[in-house]
């Protein structure tokens, strides 16, 4: 149990954070100013690194597959907000959550079809690859850094547009009231198209991000997804702020609690019955720490009040 | 004097820097009918909200027949004999007129296995209900169906199946066209002697012919208390509502 | 238009006669199918009890399923290999007896039901449905990592549990039993609907705000419906292993959450067989398309959107129209 092992577990954890924020925070935009829940939404995620899988086999170069996976992903959306989620808005939730999930199993299978059940693959650029020392003399992957720092760099544009820009005036607005907003003249219809496709594209940012260091395959969407949605409950429908820190706060119990609960259990117990019941609590400790967080503020940590 | 059916002591409550409600007490005696009126933004959804309950005052206190209900959640003011009606009926819309009648016989709802309706001791209440405001007729009839004026007299017999000893009415001829108002006005008239009515009204033809008494509340406060004359009198009202210099 | 009591009877004697057929025919996979669907039914139904009666969008209802499954798995597993279950505070045994798996089953599942119910009903709308659904992969994930009974290979029961007076290797026999809880469940399931707590539950639905100010807790209600609707998809998912003689961790699955909301409505939401033909079309999809295609989800998927946009009420609203005003 090293200092060294504690400090590449928190990065660990920041980097699941950042990339789950990266989903979350589209998640909590459509949520929070069309009042949609979209269970879609890992399927663009899957999306984004099946794009980026493809484009990096043909063109040799990640930069152009981060671009097709974030583009392919807006695409994609685009088309599902037009087609089908556009006539969402005005129904209730028991309707939108089956719709979406329709679309899941249309997304899945169909990808299925197309593209067979084997994982696609994707590699860390070599410009990334390898590791870096840091203070202290840790070893760490490049690329997980890589992570890390666009992730905090999204965060921050993100919290940029929302509070600097127009279009974010307009989404503070919506969440709000939607209906003054259409009133007062907004293209509400073009707006919240926008929204979609961004959330879409960071969505499939996050897949091709993930996908170089874990495996493309049908599928790989929906897991993240219910984690994206710990974190909206954790920080609140509707606040990037919430979702950032929420996604941290998953990271980070996710990775320090597997490490850390078997080592506690180890102080009660042998090894063999700490490791698999440290690992078993290790893998619920999210959704305790969801349980916490929904006793103590029922609409997370920066939700607005029901 | 007897003691008041329903009355609040100093109710305070604040938002950040707006005062909602300031200071205000007012009571319902049995037997009358106390009007609450007062321009938009005045407070008046505040101080209902904590009269009927699901909103908790910074300060002072509100008594249900003497009981201290100012901390109580909404459904046991109900229990205790509080009946409401609200701005926006609040019906099930899919139920018909019977079955929302129902719903305030249900003394407990933790009964699993005989229908409702085969339970002739509440069908007659809820009957009973529907007769007095006149949809005895309807109570087959889809909720959904009920013209605008029929759902607002839905919405008192729903509050009358509970016995009540108090009503708080929360503009109950919002919408009425005025053959539904005058027959709401007759019906309430008649009501007082059941039970005394705080009523919440925007329209001063009906407040003025029904009220025993009136309070007028400005930006949270009440600023005068009295008969009917006595309010149309009161300068600090003239000065409320029509901006008139002292 | 149907009236919505011959739709009912129908699928109720298609239930009765096509296994007996099969039978006589000595067609023992059909019955298999049949069973199948019966359970998935008496899944949907329990569902049904929260989603259509109390307007609760559970997205996590596998985790009852699963509960259900695994008291089974474990009880049996136990039985078969001669282990006791605990030895501390108390020796317990493992058992293949049907009834009293099923007790553990619901025992069990309303336990679970009414922890979830309590901190999810915390929270409304968006909310809620998400944190059921993040409780359903909780125990998902538990299951995986429970190593003892299988983690993610799941685990398997060599022979069928006994009932008491029936051979339960018999096809017919064990399809028996899970029929005759179907119909128990829908005859519970209509009392409930007529009964004082259904119309209070309906209303809840409709208009907290008028239930609370009539004296009665919405969030209360909703908690027991809650209840009640985990401990009956409970009992079906003990039913479930005990058909297919298999436990695993994907009856804890997301996927198994929404095929069970799927069975729900396509056959239509808060209909009394809404859930019964949601269950029996989704089974003959799953045999039919299933031979024509591997990607026959995709077609699902679409019947699913083209019912939610276009026919709102499932396959009974189609064929009879609307629901009947109770008496």
């Amino acid at each position: 149990m090293s200092a060294i092992l504690i400090v590449e577990q928190i990065l660990n954890g920041l980097q699941f954070g950042v990339m789950l924020f990266l989903m979350a925070a589209g998640l909590t935009l459509i949520f929070g100013v069309m009042g949609l829940i979209n269970l879609a939404h890992g399927s663009l995620y899957m999306v984004g690194a099946i794009a980026a899988a493809a484009v990096a086999g043909l063109t040799g170069s990640f930069l152009l597959a981060l671009i097709a996976a974030m583009a392919a992903a807006a695409i994609a959306g685009v088309l599902v907000e037009t087609l089908v989620i556009r006539r969402l808005y005005a129904k209730d939730h028991l309707d939108q959550v089956l719709a979406t999930f329709a679309l899941i199993l249309i997304f899945s299978e169909g990808t299925r079809w197309v593209f067979g059940s084997f994982p696609l693959f994707l590699d860390v650029p070599d410009y990334f690859s390898g590791p870096v020392t840091l203070p202290g003399g840790i070893q760490y992957p490049l690329y997980r850094l890589v992570l890390i720092g666009m992730g905090f760099a999204i965060a921050l544009g993100l919290g940029a547009l929302i509070t600097k820009t127009r279009i974010g005036i307009q989404i503070r607005a919506g969440e709000n009231d939607r209906d003054m907003i259409a009133a007062l003249g907004v293209d509400i219809s073009r707006l919240y198209t926008l929204i979609f496709a961004l959330g879409a594209a960071l969505a499939g940012l996050a897949g091709a991000l993930v996908g170089a260091i874990q495996s493309v395959q049908v599928g790989m969407g929906e897991p993240v997804l219910i984690l994206a949605f710990v974190v909206i409950v954790i920080g609140g429908i509707g606040s990037i702020k919430g979702a950032f820190i929420g996604a941290l706060l998953v990271g980070l119990t996710d990775t320090l609690g597997g490490i850390f609960l078997p080592e506690l259990f180890k102080l009660f117990t042998d090894p063999a019955t700490a490791t698999s019941a440290g690992s078993a609590l290790a893998s619920m400790a999210i959704y305790i720490l969801m349980g916490v967080v929904l006793i103590w503020r029922p609409t997370g940590l920066f939700g607005s009040r029901a | 004097m007897t003691d008041p059916v329903l009355a609040t002591y100093g109710l305070t409550k604040r938002f950040g820097a707006l005062t909602a409600s300031d200071n205000v007490s007012i009571d319902l005696h049995a037997g009358e009918i106390h009007a609450l009126i007062g321009p938009n933004g005045a407070g008046k959804s505040t101080l209902i909200a904590q009269i009927c309950g699901g909103l908790t005052p910074d300060a002072g206190r509100v008594e249900l027949l003497r009981q201290d209900v100012t901390h109580l959640p909404t459904e046991a003011r109900a229990q205790a004999g509080l009946g409401r009606t609200f701005q926006i009926s609040a019906l099930a819309m899919e139920d018909t007129v019977l079955q929302n009648a129902l719903l305030g016989t249900l003394s407990s709802p933790w009964r699993f296995f005989k229908p409702a309706l085969a339970r002739h001791d509440l069908r007659d209440r809820a009957m009973t209900a529907l007769d007095q405001v006149g949809l005895a007729d309807h109570a087959a009839m889809r909720t959904a169906e009920l013209s605008h004026g029929l759902r607002r007299q839905l919405e008192v017999a729903v509050a009358l199946t509970l016995k009540p000893k108090a009503f708080v009415m929360d503009e109950p001829m919002a919408g009425l066209g005025v053959d539904g108002s005058k027959r709401m006005t007759g019906f309430l008239d008649g009501l007082r002697q059941q039970a005394p009515i705080l009523l919440v009204e925007h329209d001063m033809d009906v407040v003025f012919a029904l009220a025993d008494r009136i309070s007028v509340l400005v930006y949270g406060k009440v600023i005068a208390t009295g008969t009917v004359d006595e309010i149309r009198q009161s300068r600090a009202v003239r000065e409320a509502y029509l901006g008139e210099a002292s | 238009m149907i009236r919505e009591r011959y739709l009912n009877g129908a699928i109720l004697a298609l239930l009765f006669i096509v296994p007996l057929w099969a039978h006589l025919a000595d067609e023992p996979f059909t019955i298999t199918l049949a069973t199948r669907a019966v359970i998935f039914a008496l899944a949907a139904v329990g569902l049904n009890i929260a989603l259509g009666l109390g307007g609760l969008v559970s997205l996590g209802h596998a985790a009852f399923f699963g509960i259900g499954g695994y008291a089974m798995g474990i009880l049996a597993f136990h039985a078969q290999s001669f282990t006791p279950v605990a030895e501390w505070p108390f020796v317990i045994h493992g058992t293949k007896s049907m009834p009293v798996i099923w007790l553990v089953a619901v025992v069990t599942s309303t336990i679970a039901a009414l922890i979830i119910g309590i901190l999810s009903l915390r929270t409304t709308g968006v909310y809620f449905i998400m944190i059921t659904l993040a409780f359903g992969q909780m125990l998902y994930y538990f299951a995986i990592s429970w190593r003892a009974y299988g983690g993610e290979d799941g685990l398997s029961i060599y022979i069928r549990n006994d009932f008491p007076g029936l051979n339960t290797l018999i096809p017919l026999h064990f399809y028996g039993i899970c029929l005759a809880i179907l119909c128990v469940a829908l005859l519970f399931n209509a009392a409930l609907a007529r009964s004082p707590f259904g119309l209070a539950l309906n209303a809840a639905r409709q208009t907290p705000a008028r239930v609370q100010a009539v004296g009665l807790n919405p969030t209360r209600l909703k908690l027991v419906a809650f209840v009640i609707s985990g401990a009956v998809t409970g009992l079906a998912g003990a039913l479930f292993a005990d058909l297919n003689r298999f436990v695993s961790p994907a009856m804890f699955s997301w996927q198994m959450s929404g095929e069970i909301m799927i069975f729900v409505i396509l056959g239509g939401v808060a209909r009394l067989f809404g859930p019964v033909t949601g269950a029996v079309l989704f089974v003959g999809f799953e045999l039919v398309l299933g031979g024509l295609s591997d990607y026959w989800l995709i077609y699902l998927g679409f019947l699913l959107l083209l019912i939610v946009l276009f026919a709102r009420n499932g396959v009974i609203g189609l064929l009879a129209g609307k629901e009947a005003v109770h008496d």
